[in-house]
């Protein structure tokens, strides 16, 4: 516990920064209330609305570490959401319109994992193929327009609470500890690690490289289906044109600032949470604290390029220098 | 003197690549460079062409101290290069691609049609009559290798190198490259030809010279130099040398003992052709050869790194697939790669994890090693392969190349397989380490593991092997058993079919 | 054809009243339900005058559009619609189709040529209709005082622009009017709720908000959700109103839970029609611009009528 502890360290610390920063412009960020059937605050909204973030940079971990990359995540999203709302229009039912959204989420994990391992396209070039393309997959379900639904237990997904919880919060910190118990409890996480590091090796050792990398595709895509499915519910309505527009981006980023190298490897799913967290705090702050819009995409460039300059290991080096250069003299 | 080279020396951290080389180059002569790796002669050839610079010694050119500082200054001095990957254009046409960087100009533009002529001149004692308006892709490569050399006289005409030119070229493509070479010798050219194929540098060469560790070893006409002295000077084997027969218990009693594995004619096209090879349990059998013989290339159709392109493989069981890795471990085969940081280790991940990563894959996903026992086992390897490290969850990246080669072993150890291959075990290691591995051999055999090394130490297999298994030109062409196990009788078999023994396997 | 022969616009005329008319069509795309309804309310004017309408999409990209004007002017259309897709790069096509003497009429759009390079543009103008919300909020609020929060499209595009300025200039003079705060919600329902809920964080869990001011009715739509998930009434606690009038919002405000809308109208094929058979009839030149309604819709106006009639028209 004591090295996890210390591996996301640089994460929690940024995290609480951040917190803090919120809210000295807008000082009621932490509050929390109870309104007799759910929790509400800010801290809350943060905990919701990070769910699409957070469900893609589980999936994004897994890519991450056998040193491959999902450009395709957000588009999965919008395929995801317009199966399930066509489905759910369709009066097909709760349980095999999730079904059926899964399946296409872990079905597009499978064509871009069989890209990538089995006809050997760098993983940037395979899943951009179904990042351009796979919007207009989901427009063909919708027809071109918001597909709206009103099944309640649907939307509960979007919406309800458990225990007071969010549901969004609950799907998500469930699929990251699922996740990260399936990786350690079993030898999975391992083997994509050594995939990752070395696929040459790992399968000279007889790793199944190319079953794990299909596998962590699939992952992904199934991830971001889950995320899909979230995103349609809160809206009530699969919206093809929007629907995770750029969210591969931050699942991305969240990765990178979870502490996760894009060279791949060593992996961790919590520091990716957190790396998400971060983000949406990032994007709530911003909304909170009443900037003009204009400022926005400023506000977070800047902080997301100071959050990786100090996690950078070139800095921590400099200042572990600076440090043995320093006290010493502070100690004369 | 064409050119003369003068006690060359060309240092790079922690290896001393060229010390006091001396060469000569004779106007219309063609002079072999040959060398196994790490003999220095890609490093002559960069000093030479401006891509390195020396650390020391001169260089002459028809009297003058040359001093180039990039490959573009050593063309305009007369020193050209064709490599074995043409280093010109594919999607420019032939043309543009000869007349490159000297194109025919009419206004400040360039002259398409004179360009095309001039390039039709440049071509036209080549013989070769193809359209130069063409891409220089759309030709075979023994084409683009001859436009290369074109191009080369063409600009320099004074010193053509040509670096491994035909190892991808067929029969007829080196008849005609020959023929070229012969002619531009003829013209007066001076031209430096390294290859690895000893019947082209004996047909084609009129002077060789020999480099092995960074130092000049010989130059001699090629008229006066046998195969077999010339191996001996590339492995750094004597023959007056008194056989150094300190064989192993394992060497002694070469009695037949019992096969376990038949591979029965495995081979592939273009990589190695079908060879037969039955091997017995607890046996040490060696593959000795020159670089590029088919010694990684038999290993690896064994582990089914490559499928084999024909051929059957039988235990006392029936047939044995070994068509991918996993199948091969499946079937009892573990390989330790040449390449230990490409192929062998994950760097990144610990010592524990290296050690269990071939068990754990065979066991499959679902069914972790439990973490105390990879603990164990991690332990337990490193006690008894003495594998120097802090402790077992240090980084292997950060081990020394022989522990790290340990480690690599006990991944195999810890698979308990009846064949272990190991491609060069002892490269870039040091001494110490060195004779560990050896030991470990002996010891592993002894537990009734069959074992393959391959080794460029003719030493380190006499030591060894119960048997080797001797590879030119891609073929298995000699086996030597028991009492015939030497330096000399390797060096021999490696020189000419008929120096040693045959013995068809059984 | 005989027409090649035949100069003037009067002469042009008369073959035009001889025959039934062809009107190419270039549209931009699919890229969203307006665009979409826009399509079929231009197909339901041609049919219903009796047109033949070349169609094209051009997938956003120019150059299918200008493949397809030069298709049109090959076939020698009557004449030629265009939605397009960017302001440039347009001269020498809408060249081509004036040496063909065939009239051009934009859509929705502007282009950067020269005037004389087409018959006449049609389109909305952005401000007035932010100008029409605000008057509508200015007129239910009263004298009362209200804190508006305005969910604004995608930063830095036209529309974002417009219809904010347009909505400040109907409120300014009137000081119980404030725009409290304002953020983007990218045009997106999805973005509309999220920048909502902050809203509703923001000002004392909604009870200080008396009006929401969206630029589109998806992100009214996504507001509307979060103001209902944070247990206040749309429509009632929180005045809404939006811009564009698509179906969706004309059920919302059936139910109550939306209070206005300015409608965009897809039909822009109308009055160009209109203007394109004045031109064939007699050679009547038309205004460069032809301003389309921006009619407000509230409440009253028949909401889930409304709804009806727009439904299938691609939204």
């Amino acid at each position: 516990m004591g090295r996890m502890a210390r591996r996301l360290a640089p994460q929690i610390l940024t995290l609480a920064a951040l917190v803090a920063l919120v809210s000295v412009f807008f000082p009621n960020f932490i509050n929390i209330s109870f309104d007799g059937s759910r929790f509400v605050g800010p801290i809350i909204d943060v905990l919701k609305r990070s769910a699409p973030i957070a469900l893609l940079a589980v999936g994004m971990t897994l890519v991450i570490a056998t040193r491959g990359i999902d450009l395709s995540v957000g588009t999965v999203m919008a395929i995801a959401g317009a199966v399930a709302a066509w489905a759910i229009t369709s009066g097909l039912g709760l349980p095999l319109t999730l079904a059926l959204a899964l399946a296409a989420g872990l079905a597009a994990g499978l064509w871009n994992g069989a890209l990538v391992a089995i006809i050997g396209i760098q993983p940037i070039v395979a899943t951009l193929i179904l990042m351009t393309s796979g919007r207009g997959i989901a427009q063909l379900i919708t027809e071109g327009r918001i597909l709206t639904f009103s099944d309640p237990g649907f939307a509960f997904i979007g919406s309800g609470a458990v225990f007071g919880i969010p549901f969004p919060t609950v799907l998500w910190m469930a699929t990251a500890v699922a996740f990260a118990v399936l990786m350690r409890r079993t030898a999975l996480g391992l083997l994509i690690e050594a995939t990752g590091v070395n696929r040459a090796a790992s399968a000279l050792a007889g790793v199944n490289a190319t079953v794990i990398l299909i596998a962590v595709y699939m992952a992904s895509g199934l991830c971001a289906a889950l995320a899909g499915i979230v995103t349609t519910a809160d809206i009530r309505g699969a919206d093809a044109n929007n629907a995770g527009l750029w969210l591969e981006l931050d699942a991305i980023l969240a990765v990178v600032i979870g502490g996760n190298s894009l060279l791949g490897g060593r992996f961790s799913i919590a520091g990716s949470i957190l790396g998400a967290l971060i983000i949406q705090t990032i994007n709530t702050g911003i909304v909170l604290s009443g900037f003009p819009s204009e400022y926005n995409l400023v506000i977070k460039a800047g902080l997301v390029i100071i959050i990786l300059v100090l996690q950078s290991p070139n800095l921590s080096a400099d200042w572990i220098y600076l440090r043995s250069v320093l006290l010493p003299r502070r100690a004369d | 003197m064409l050119l003369s080279i003068r006690s060359l020396s060309k240092s790079f951290p922690g290896t001393k690549a060229l010390q006091g080389v001396d060469f000569d180059l004779a106007a219309g002569e063609v002079h072999g460079l040959l060398g196994e790796n790490g003999a220095g002669k890609s490093t002559l050839i960069k000093c030479l062409t401006g891509a390195y610079r020396r650390d020391g010694g001169e260089m002459f050119l028809q009297g003058h101290s040359i001093n180039p500082t990039s490959t573009a200054e050593a063309q305009t001095l007369g020193i050209g290069t064709v490599y074995q990957e043409v280093n010109l254009l594919p999607n420019m046409t032939v043309a543009q691609n000869l007349t490159f960087g000297s194109e025919p100009r009419r206004f400040g533009l360039v002259d398409a049609r004179m360009q095309s002529r001039k390039a039709r001149e440049i071509l036209a004692p080549y013989g070769i009559g193809i359209d130069v308006d063409r891409d220089l892709g759309a030709y075979p490569v023994a084409i683009r290798q001859i436009v290369a050399i074109a191009r080369a006289v063409e600009l320099s005409g004074k010193v053509l190198i040509l670096d491994e030119p035909t190892a991808s070229l067929d029969a007829a493509e080196v008849r005609l490259l020959f023929s070229i070479v012969g002619r531009l010798r003829d013209e007066g050219l001076g031209i430096i030809f390294v290859s690895h194929f000893l019947n082209q540098v004996f047909e084609l060469c009129d002077r060789v010279t020999v480099l092995r560790n960074g130092r000049k070893i010989v130059t001699a006409e090629t008229a006066q130099l046998d195969r077999l002295r010339l191996i001996s000077h590339m492995l750094g084997r004597e023959l007056e040398e008194a056989e150094r027969h300190d064989r192993g218990a394992s060497g002694q009693n070469a009695e037949r003992r019992e096969p376990m594995i038949r591979f029965e004619g495995l081979g592939r096209a273009g990589m190695i052709e079908p060879f037969d090879l039955s091997v017995e349990r607890g046996e040490v059998i060696g593959l000795a050869g020159l670089l590029g013989s088919g010694r990684t290339e038999t290993a690896q159709l064994m582990f089914g790194v490559r499928s084999a392109g024909s051929g059957t493989t039988e235990d006392a069981q029936g047939r044995v697939a070994h068509g991918s890795p996993r199948e091969a471990i499946a079937a009892g085969f573990g390989f330790a790669p040449e390449e230990r940081k490409a192929d062998g280790i994950a760097a990144e991940l610990s010592v524990r994890e290296n050690i269990i990563l071939a068990l754990q894959a065979r066991r499959g996903w679902m069914s972790r090693i439990p973490r105390a026992e990879q603990e164990r086992l991690a332990a337990h390897y490193i006690e008894k392969l003495d594998i120097r490290t802090s402790d077992a969850e240090k980084a292997i990246g950060d081990l020394s190349g022989g522990n790290q080669q340990k480690v690599v072993l006990a991944r195999w150890l810890a698979m308990n397989p009846r064949f272990l291959i190991l491609d060069e075990p002892t490269r870039g290691i040091d001494v110490g380490a060195h004779a560990e591995i050896l030991r470990l051999i002996h010891e592993i055999t002894a537990e009734g593991m069959s074992i393959l090394v391959i080794s460029s130490e003719l030493d380190e297999l006499v030591a060894v092997c119960d048997r080797v298994i001797v590879l030119r030109d891609r073929r298995h062409v000699a086996e030597l058993v028991g009492e015939d196990v030497s330096t000399d009788a390797i060096v021999r078999a490696i020189a000419k079919p008929d120096a040693a023994k045959v013995v068809e396997p059984a | 054809m005989m027409k090649t022969l035949l100069t003037g616009a009067a002469l042009l005329a008369l073959t035009a009243t001889a025959s039934a008319q062809t009107v190419g069509f270039s549209q931009i795309g699919s890229e969203s339900g307006w665009r979409a309804a826009e399509t079929t309310l231009t197909r339901q004017q041609a049919e219903e005058r009796g047109y033949t309408l070349q169609f094209s999409d051009a997938q956003q990209r120019q150059e299918n559009q200008i493949a397809a004007i030069r298709s049109f002017i090959a076939q020698d259309v009557d004449a030629i619609l265009l939605a397009p897709v960017v302001a440039t790069g347009w001269d020498s096509v809408l060249q081509e189709a004036k040496e063909a003497e065939i009239p051009v009429v934009l859509l929705d759009r502007q282009v950067d040529s020269s005037d004389d390079l087409y018959l006449t543009a049609v389109g909305s103008d952005l401000v007035h209709e932010g100008r029409v919300a605000g008057e509508w909020l200015v007129g239910d609020v009263g004298d009362a005082d209200c804190r508006i929060v305005e969910l604004q499209g995608t930063t830095g595009s036209s529309p974002a622009i417009d219809r904010a300025n347009g909505f400040r200039e109907a409120i300014e003079g009137h000081a119980n009017l404030e725009i409290v705060r304002s953020q983007t919600g990218d045009f997106t329902r999805s973005g509309g709720k999220q920048v909502m809920e902050s809203f509703l964080q923001a000002e004392g869990g909604g009870a200080e908000i008396c009006a929401l001011y969206a630029h589109n009715d998806d992100m009214a739509i996504g507001a509307i959700q979060a103001i209902k998930e944070a247990g206040l009434r749309p429509g009632e606690d929180i005045r809404v109103v939006s811009i564009d009038a698509v179906p969706d919002i004309f059920q919302a405000m059936a139910a109550g839970e939306a209070n206005a809308t300015v409608e965009l109208t897809p039909n822009m094929a109308g009055p160009a029609f209109d203007a394109l058979e004045a031109f064939w009839a007699d050679g009547t030149m038309p205004e460069k611009f032809i301003q389309t309604d921006s009619r407000l819709y509230t409440q009253a106006d028949d909401p889930a009528g409304e709804y009806e009639a727009r439904k299938d028209l691609g939204y």
